[in-house]
């Protein structure tokens, strides 16, 4: 069983990655988990590459 | 010769904000040993800026947006940080800053990340000094502690920080009233017709708008504040909330001789006109560009951390379109950097907005878009050229 998806929320910005909607015009498809996004990805909204993202799991 | 002082002389950074704490994370990445010292007015909590004017619609109180404490900061960055502490003086010379308890600091490199104040317009009234300004997370607690369940709020301010602001309360129950002498909201980043949907958005969610006009007065009456508007209307409102600009904090700066202009007068390297003084973020000015936006301040703290690590590095703009958080309307803008002569091509066909700002020879320097339309910025940016690439200015 997969489990939900969950959405992920950037500490430095505030941007919410949400696994199920993805982000498509950014070349990552819906249903994306976020272990899956490339390594060399950074936050859209504030440039912070994906190891310093800190991201933290929310619940909504 | 290397640029920075290295070796083992302080690196002293001026402020705990993004900026501040940014740089010294990422110094820490080149350089675990140099001593580091941070002195900031507040209590040294990290928290995320931009989240301030959404918080209502995350069900987070201030103290939740305070994600580490200072003491925490400090472990983190193996870093001395003194909090509630001002720094009075700087002497560029002796290499040292003095704090306002008379402390006096060596530095071998200085950032100054001191931010931005509020600009605050003047008010006649007996509560003029109760109008809020929302720069910091001690602003924002009071503004909260001020604010009643439900409690009327008046935004002087229809810019960016307003309208996130109005939708943030306006979703959360709160009659908002938004002020402005502006035809329309963001009226200095959008075209028009992308203007009057958000002005639209917000209205249907609850904001009154009353614009064309201004805030002359706040008095108080009958346990509310009441504004008395320009155009000789009033409004009620529990809390006034100023929103109407931020200014570059120069102030330590000037005083200590160093060349400012709207903001700290930086070169590429964030260098100031002072040996071993730097500085980024709100306060400092890049090659005449004052940016005061997250994703710049980020890509300067990266290359000010590896240049104070021993690595020189230029500070390289790719263009940085900005997102309004206006979940009514959402709004993208990549405003036109530097600004440059030209004109709006607006289509508003599809679900939103979409302006293309095209200079007199056609070529697109900057873009808006409305609603679902936001999916075209990764498309629409890829022709945007740099703000400030590695080289000298040219025209590409």
């Amino acid at each position: 069983m997969s489990s939900e998806y969950r959405k992920w929320q950037c500490i430095v910005c505030g941007f919410i990655y949400d696994e199920a909607a993805g982000l498509p015009e950014d070349g990552i498809a819906p249903g994306t988990r976020w272990e899956d996004i490339p390594e060399d990805w950074a936050c859209p909204e504030c440039g912070v590459a994906k190891a310093d993202f800190e991201m933290v799991e929310i619940t909504a | 010769m290397s640029e920075h002082s290295g070796g083992n002389e302080p690196v002293v950074i001026v402020g705990a904000g993004l900026a501040g704490y940014t740089t010294a994370r990422e110094l820490r990445k080149h350089d675990r040993a140099r001593p580091l010292v941070i002195v900031t007015a507040d209590d040294g909590a990290f928290y995320s800026k931009p989240m301030l004017s959404n918080a209502l619609a995350q069900h987070k109180a201030p103290a939740d947006l305070a994600l580490k404490d200072a003491a925490g900061m400090a472990a983190e960055l193996d870093a001395e940080i003194l909090t509630r502490t001002r720094v009075a003086a700087i002497d560029p010379a002796a290499r040292t800053v003095t704090t306002g308890g008379g402390r006096t600091l060596s530095y071998g490199d200085l950032v100054l990340a001191t931010g931005a104040v509020p600009v605050r317009v003047p008010l006649e009234g007996d509560a003029a000094g109760a109008v809020i300004s929302v720069n910091h997370l001690d602003d924002y607690a009071r503004f909260r502690d001020a604010l009643p369940d439900g409690g009327t709020v008046l935004i002087m301010g229809p810019g960016l920080i307003g309208c996130e602001f109005a939708n943030d309360l306006a979703a959360a129950g709160h009659p908002v009233h938004v002020v402005g002498p502006a035809p329309h909201p963001l009226d200095r980043l959008l075209p028009e017709p992308a203007a009057r949907r958000l002005q639209q958005a917000l209205a249907e969610l609850g904001v009154t708008w009353h614009l064309g006009t201004t805030v002359a007065a706040v008095e108080r009456g009958g346990g509310t504040l009441r504004a008395r508007l320009a155009d000789g209307t009033g409004v009620d409102a529990h809390v006034v909330l100023s929103a109407v600009g931020l200014a570059p904090d120069t102030r330590l700066a000037a005083a200590a001789g160093l060349t400012v202009n709207r903001g700290i007068v930086v070169d590429r390297h964030l260098r100031t006109s002072g040996a071993h003084v730097w500085a980024l973020g709100d306060c400092a000015e890049v090659e005449g560009l004052v940016l005061p936006f997250v994703m710049p301040l980020m890509a300067c703290a990266r290359a000010l951390g590896a240049t104070l690590g021993g690595t020189p590095t230029a500070v390289r703009y790719p263009p940085m379109p900005v997102t309004v958080k206006t979940p009514a309307c959402p709004v993208v803008v990549c405003p036109p950097v530097p600004p440059v002569e030209g004109a709006w091509e607006v289509d508003e066909g599809g679900d939103g907005v979409r302006g293309l700002y095209r200079d007199g020879q056609g070529h697109l320097r900057g873009f808006a878009l409305t609603g679902g339309r936001v999916r075209e910025k990764q498309a629409l940016v890829k022709d945007i050229p740099p703000w400030l690439d590695g080289q000298a200015a040219s025209d590409g």
